[in-house]
């Protein structure tokens, strides 16, 4: 009778655990069907488009108006839109953020970085609109102080506020790549005779670098992922310009100011969302990709030393 | 003792040297301290400039008013109600999945190729930019399973967006209970999965909500997927069922900063600053569950 029991308590068991297995690897597939998702879904639709509008045309046309009369299908002046404000922004952003970082992971003491880190990292947490809100109603006022045939909307004043907004992300990812560089790089550089500073720049950036631009590559992929801020200050006028003082569109603004009309479901202004998404996913998968195997590259490196 | 005149000169030389390398220095420790100073110089303006701007509209009837064309009788009603109710579901959607599939990762899976092929995954969906889940959310939920444009079509979609930060956190957590603990219930003839429910998972528990925390309080600032998939910029209702329209504090915000009059730009800048509180709480609580619950593992 006991050993029946007992028995009975283990089958449970080892059923229970068979069952538990199962339900999580669904729940780990979830992010695989999630990725497979968004291929198919941007793929299916941007296939319906390529039928009807070339490829060559969506990719070599100079003008982007599917939402008018005379409709033209260039992606050109969206790509260089979403250039134009990430670019921006990674230029303000990547200089700060590496010397931040530098400063953090080789001069501050520990108590200072763990709060100055902190510090930097509210910067990640103010939601995108109160950025486009300051972006447009406190930037491009100040700025249109000093340059008056500055626009309304215009790709600058995003563009640097977008710089702060990625900074965290460079700056977190590149301050926790340099103070992983081994301390044996840093007693080598010392024992020559280097100084703190040279052995900073000339041993430990160095060692650092590839995580250190797989840092700056996934910053500007966030960059060119963003979306409220841009749609709010920089406009919704595609426009092939490099002037930053001009109103632009952003490949993700564009796909905010369709889905905010009523375009119905099957339309070809409905599949030009799909299209854009899936040029903004493609690019944003290259930039993420090399970034990754650039970080895997020097943490391996790291292991061996 | 004579000193020779090649001597001198390398003395100087090496003086001069590092005087310059003292200033290249001072250089670099400036330019950092004014890097830090440009980043908490900005926090504050931007918070000084929104409280500014918003203080004055806020009040018991603006957080109890339905928007209106008029701007001083407009409110965020229907707002934050859409907010939390889009939150809670969210949560109750993500934790569940992410957590499972943390210990999956974490517990069970050995290092094979499924194993590299979800990280890898993983790491990749953590930088797809939100207005993709947006997309993705439009064309599965609200099309293909016939959602509409409903509360719970914008909760999968976050809960989507927002799984790959939760099973990061959570498999952090995970790792961070020490391997004795799983050894001694193991020892003791426990299954796998009585070890991770009985013992490993209620201590990861604080480290894994503070994840989830932190990462719904990302997702709710974000409104761009909801724009995508549809929700409403004018609801005058609030919703019932998961199933109806909504909106939310962002949407709303967004909805007002991009009219031309400076009312409404109050307006918006007075929800920002709701929405502000709102994240600022869940960031709060967020640190005192890993302040308070943070264990030290002495083994």
């Amino acid at each position: 009778m006991r050993e029946l029991m007992r028995e009975r308590t283990i089958r449970k068991a080892l059923w229970q655990e068979r069952v538990m297995l199962t339900l999580l690897m669904f729940c780990a597939l979830v992010s695989v069907v999630t990725t497979l998702a968004i291929v198919v879904t941007l793929t299916v639709e941007a296939v319906g488009f390529f039928r009807v509008v070339p490829i060559w045309r969506f990719l070599t046309e100079r003008e982007w108006t599917p939402l008018f009369a005379n409709k033209k299908f260039g992606i050109l002046p969206l790509i260089c839109g979403t250039m134009l404000t990430a670019g921006i922004a990674i230029i303000i952003s990547v200089p700060l953020a590496l010397l931040i970082a530098t400063y953090l992971a080789e001069y501050a003491p520990p108590k200072l970085r763990r709060r100055l880190k902190s510090v930097t990292e509210l910067l990640a947490g103010i939601p995108s609109v109160l950025y486009g809100y300051f972006a447009l109603l406190f930037v491009t006022p100040l700025l249109q102080k000093f340059i008056p045939s500055m626009s309304t909307f215009n790709a600058l004043s995003p563009g640097i506020v977008l710089g702060f907004m990625v900074l965290p992300t460079i700056a977190s990812l590149s301050e926790d790549i340099i103070y992983a560089v081994p301390q044996s790089i840093r007693e080598a550089s010392l024992a020559l005779g280097g100084t703190k500073l040279q052995t900073t720049f000339y041993a430990v950036l160095p060692a650092a670098s590839s995580g250190i631009i797989a840092a700056c590559l996934l910053g500007f992929a966030r960059a060119i992922g963003e979306t409220m801020l841009v749609a709010i200050a920089a406009g919704m006028m595609p426009n092939l310009t490099l002037n930053p003082l001009e109103p632009v569109e952003t490949m993700t603004a564009y796909i905010v100011q369709v889905a905010l009309g009523d375009v119905p479901h099957g339309t070809l202004e409905y599949r030009t969302i799909f299209t854009v998404g899936l040029t903004l996913f493609v690019l944003t998968l290259i930039l993420n990709l090399t970034g990754i195997f650039l970080r895997e590259r020097f943490l391996r490196v790291l292991r061996r030393m | 003792m004579k000193v020779t005149t090649s001597e001198m000169v390398a003395t100087r030389a090496v003086a001069t040297r590092r005087r310059f390398e003292k200033l290249l220095e001072t250089l670099f420790l400036a330019g950092a301290w004014l890097a830090l100073t440009l980043v908490i110089a900005l926090l504050v303006v931007i918070l000084s400039d929104i409280l500014a701007d918003g203080w004055v509209r806020l009040n018991w009837k603006f957080l109890t008013s339905f928007p209106s064309r008029h701007p001083e009788e407009a409110g965020i009603f229907s707002a934050w109600v859409g907010t939390v109710y889009v939150m809670a579901l969210t949560a109750l959607i993500a934790l569940p999945i992410g957590v499972g599939a943390a210990i999956y990762l974490e517990e069970f899976a050995s290092r094979n190729w499924f194993a590299r092929l979800v990280e890898l995954n993983i790491n990749n969906l953590a930088g797809v930019p939100a207005i993709i889940y947006g997309l993705l959310g439009l064309q599965v939920f609200v099309r293909w399973c016939r959602m509409g444009e409903s509360v719970l079509a914008g909760a999968c979609t976050l809960a989507l967006m927002s799984l790959p930060v939760i099973i990061v956190a959570s498999r952090e957590a995970l790792r961070a209970v020490p391997n004795s603990i799983r050894e001694a219930a193991l020892a003791l003839g426990a299954t796998k999965w009585q070890t991770v429910r009985d013992h490993v998972l209620p201590l990861a528990l604080p480290g894994i909500l503070t994840g989830t925390i932190l990462a719904l309080s990302r997702a709710i600032g974000e409104a761009a997927p909801l724009i995508t998939i549809g929700a409403l910029t004018f609801v005058a209702f609030l919703p019932k069922s998961p199933l109806d329209p909504f909106t939310v504090l962002p949407i709303q915000a967004y909805n007002w900063v991009s009219r031309p009059q400076p009312e409404f730009h109050q307006n918006a800048a007075a929800a920002l600053i709701v929405l502000l509180a709102l994240l600022s709480l869940m960031n709060g609580i967020a640190t005192y569950l890993r302040n308070r619950y943070q264990q030290r593992w002495q083994i």
